[in-house]
């Protein structure tokens, strides 16, 4: 049986990276027992399938894993406390929200997920000053940023995979935030948009400050919906400012 | 400010087992600090053994905290923010005491920087009551006086009781004198007890350039300061709740002592001289330990640490029992860091072969007999090769093989005998698998306080790239042997602190005001800023590390005492140079070195029986009762105290 959850990372804990929480997944499976199905082998690795991986430093309310579960085990597992049961032995700041269970014929994570939205703190500006550069942003025709690939610099466009982007009305309440916050929904596909590569197109260039992954969306036949399927609660989007 | 820097989660705390200190004004705040990276300090067992401890207590509160990377100091710097703890990112400087943990000579700049980056003077002498108290323990406490006049105090040995001593002298403190500015009280409160030295209480004297001794200054201030050493491991099964980091870091698994002590003699080993007495912790106790720790950490590997683990009566059970335990879970590897070849037998070999397959490294230390034997580490060749053997024979295809070049009377025939070692456990190793690969690891020696070759002069940078690159072309063409070596360059920095005494001091200060932290790390060891520093202060490398020390010498750690009687040391010392070698005193008789005998305590082992097979350190072959070596028999001959 396959499981797709939906988890959180907020607060002091984003400062880990992709990989080191890959080995917090691993460790937090182990404790938690559950029926992991495992690769083949002389040194067998649960079979976990982690969707985008999330830059360190940047935090979320939407990141996804999908698991495979041992059959016939899994039928035992409870899915409805499974995600106290999981974020009990996951580090501080990372919280499941919602788990159901996909279809493994389903495309993964990787492949599915077309687009992600973000908030990025812009610090020392106010929302005023910040306005005029985004509309300069999305009215260019073409915004070219030179990449590395393979070691080379390829030249880019940049232009196709902004989907969406404004400026927040400040937060009279957020006393966290310093500056004015962007929110922005960036393609993932045929390639990845990260939010440094949009604050670099900028004149002058931005910078970021705080960065929340804020959902993942997967775009197709003209329909738009989040990775887990319908059905399964709702995520309630909190903005980057907020603690 | 942690989202510009390298490895922010270094930075972070938050490990699963983390404590949740709790500050309070009658509470004495420890910041356990170790001298590097997060990455190398983290699995530090000693300071999460007293992070512990010290928060069980309801007048203590501990943090910790690590060596910030330059990057991140940079930052702290240019924004004038203090070193902090990564539990709580409180201030160093809001703590009562700092306590370090010394491992490593090349870490000594290092942790000048972090009392620098606490807003602390780095001088004791210029500290003022409201400042934290700058402590160290650990190994490299056995001689201090490089760092003398700079820490208030300093700690010897097993640091689980004396921890509480300390923290009821500085809670008396706190509560009173120290309200009224005063520092010295609580100095010479604290040179009362035992275990502890407090530097600024001794006065060194010279006769010219001659080094006489220390001697104290005040009455609290014993004239010989001894070490702590808890009688029964039993009692302590710390840590009960082993920290485990969201970030990778070395020794990244759970990791249960088994033994503190080790009494197999050899020479040039410190760790082994001043940890005596052996002190087993209960099987029955590592087995719960085990279970427990995978249970709560998640880890699918633990490592059973001690100083020669293969050593642990009853070692084979104890592994057996640990595999089986864990039948039903996820399968777990058993690391046994430290292996002797004589007690690696085929029985150890096939139980391990049932958890997932860590790397083996063993310690032959040195490449022929003789050389062995003026260094009592008494495994024989045949030791070595029954042992690889083994290990070909149950899968492994790498082995790891550790030598020690420098050694005393080391000629160039025992440093090719590495190169002949090494081809012989390649050819052994084809008999079993098509492409086996042996690691031959190679460290300079650096002569140590309380050993027996605490006398000896080491050898120069240049002969010890001499024996490496002689080694190097012996090997060239050795298909599947590599060597590997430690900087000789680094190896002449640790001799000088490991043996200079309060004039280096001076020395580590300029250095670090030039920059010479983390002076481990390859790309950041900088020898000209040393051998710089030591030329401007008047100091001569060549009198600190390669001249051979004379009986009458007066040793600058002469006033501190690990148990271990002078005499013995020098007799021993005798003794490698003829070639003797000394037995075993777990499963022989007493010689009295003075780690039990001065302190009534004892050697506790967990099960009666000598572990079996090789020749357990004799140099015998403990079935058929032959003796290649002179040993030297206990009583004896042995000058006792
Ligand atoms: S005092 Fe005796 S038994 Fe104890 S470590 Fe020394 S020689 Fe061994």
């Amino acid at each position: 049986m396959r499981i797709r959850i939906r988890y959180r990372k907020l607060g002091k804990v984003r400062f880990t990276s992709h990989r080191d929480m890959a080995r917090c997944w691993e460790r937090a499976l182990r404790i938690s027992r559950l029926p992991i199905a495992t690769t083949e082998g002389f040194s067998p690795r649960p079979k976990m399938h982690f969707g985008l991986a999330l830059s360190t430093s940047h935090e979320s309310m939407g990141e996804y894993l999908d698991l495979d579960l041992r059959d016939p085990e899994s039928l035992e597992v409870d899915l409805a406390e499974l995600p106290g049961r999981l974020s009990a032995v996951l580090p501080d700041g990372v919280d499941i929200d919602a788990v159901a269970i996909i279809d493994r014929s389903e495309p993964s994570l990787q492949e599915a997920v077309t687009s992600c939205a973000w908030q990025i703190e812009v610090p020392g500006v106010t929302a005023e000053e910040l306005r005029p550069a985004v509309d300069r942003v999305l009215s260019a025709s073409a915004l070219p940023i030179v990449r590395e690939r393979k070691g080379k610099p390829v030249s880019d466009d940049l232009r196709p995979g902004i989907v969406h982007l404004e400026v927040l009305d400040a937060d009279p309440d957020d006393l966290v935030s310093t500056g004015a916050v962007l929110s922005a929904e960036l393609a993932t596909q045929p390639r990845s948009v990260r939010p440094s590569e949009l604050m670099a197109v900028f004149d002058p260039p931005l910078t970021e400050g705080r960065v929340r992954r804020i959902h993942q969306f997967i775009h197709v036949d003209g329909a738009t919906r989040e990775p887990l399927p319908p059905g399964a609660p709702a995520m309630v989007p909190t903005s980057v400012g907020a603690p | 400010m942690l989202a510009r820097v390298s490895k922010p989660a270094r930075y972070i705390g938050m490990e699963g087992g983390a404590q949740r200190p709790e500050h309070a004004p009658h509470k004495v705040a420890w910041l356990l600090a170790y001298p590097d990276t997060y990455e190398i300090g983290l699995p530090n067992q000693g300071l999460q053994i007293l992070y512990e401890i010290l928060n069980e207590r309801p007048d203590a509160v501990a943090e910790r905290t690590y060596a910030p990377w330059y990057d991140l100091e940079e930052l702290l710097r240019e924004h004038e923010i203090g070193l902090f703890s990564v539990d709580t990112h409180r201030a160093a400087s809001d703590f009562d005491l700092i306590g370090f943990n010394l491992s490593a000579e090349l870490t000594y700049t290092n942790l000048l920087n972090m009392v620098d980056l606490a807003g602390v003077p780095v001088r004791s002498a210029d500290r003022r009551a409201d400042h934290p108290l700058i402590a160290a323990g650990g190994h490299c406490t056995y001689n201090p006086e490089p760092l003398a006049d700079f820490l208030d105090l300093v700690v010897l040995g097993d640091g689980e009781e004396v921890v509480a001593e300390i923290t009821e002298v500085v809670g008396e403190w706190k509560a009173d004198a120290r309200r009224r500015g005063d520092r010295t009280s609580v100095l010479h409160a604290l040179a009362g007890i035992s275990g502890v030295y407090v530097p600024s209480l001794h006065r060194p004297r010279y006769d010219g350039s001659t080094f006489l001794g220390l001697e104290p200054i005040v009455a609290q201030a014993p004239a010989l300061v001894e070490k702590r050493t808890i009688a029964d491991l039993a009692e302590f099964p710390y840590p009960r709740n082993q920290l485990v980091p969201l970030t990778e870091v070395v020794h990244d698994r759970l990791n249960v002592e088994v033994f503190r002590g080790c009494t197999r003699g050899c020479r040039f080993c410190q760790a082994g001289m001043i940890t005596r007495p052996v002190r087993e912790r209960p099987a029955e106790q590592v087995r719960s330990m085990v279970a427990d720790g995978l249970r709560r950490t998640g880890y699918d590997e633990v490592s059973l640490t001690s100083l020669s683990t293969a050593d642990y009566s009853g070692i084979e059970q104890l592994v057996a029992d640990i595999v089986d335990a864990d039948g039903d879970g996820p399968s777990i590897t058993v690391a046994l860091p430290s292996l002797r070849v004589d007690a690696f037998g085929v029985g150890i070999a096939t139980q391990l072969q049932h958890a997932r397959r860590a790397g083996l490294t063993f310690a032959p230390e040195a490449g022929t007999w003789r050389m062995r034997q003026v260094i009592n580490k008494l495994i024989r060749e045949e030791d070595l090769y029954s042992a690889v053997e083994a290990a070909f024979a149950n899968g492994w295809r790498r082995v790891k093989l550790y030598f020690l070049t420098g050694l005393p009377t080391e000629t160039d025939e025992d440093t090719l005998g590495i190169a002949e070692l090494a081809r012989n456990c390649i050819e052994i190793g084809r008999a079993h698998t098509r492409a086996p690969s042996v690691t031959v690891s190679v460290g300079g020696f650096v002569p140590k306080p309380f050993t027996p070759f605490q006398w000896f002069g080491q050898n120069t940078v240049e002969e010890l790239q001499r024996k490496i690159n002689l080694l190097r072309d012996a090997t060239r063409r050795m298909h599947g042997v590599q060597v590997k070596w430690h900087d000789p360059k680094a190896t002449l920095v640790e001799g000088i602190m490991s043996r200079g005494d309060r004039r280096i001091g001076d020395v580590l200060e300029t250095v670090w005001r030039r920059g010479g932290t983390f002076q481990e790390w390859n790309e950041r060891f900088d020898l000209p800023l040393w051998l710089d520093a030591m030329a401007e202060h008047g100091l001569d490398p060549d009198w600190f590390t390669h001249r051979h020390r004379t009986a009458e010498e007066v040793l600058p750690w002469d006033h501190l005492s690990a148990g271990l009687h002078k005499d013995f040391l020098w007799q021993d010392w005798r003794d490698a140079l003829a070639e003797v070698g000394l037995p075993d005193c777990r499963w022989t008789p007493c010689y009295d070195c003075g780690a039990c005998t001065g302190y009534s305590i004892e050697h506790i082992v967990a099960s009666a029986t000598p572990p079996a097979g090789g020749s357990q350190g004799t140099g015998q072959d403990l079935g058929s009762g032959w003796t290649p070596v002179q040993l030297r028999r206990p009583t004896s001959d042995v000058v006792s105290a």
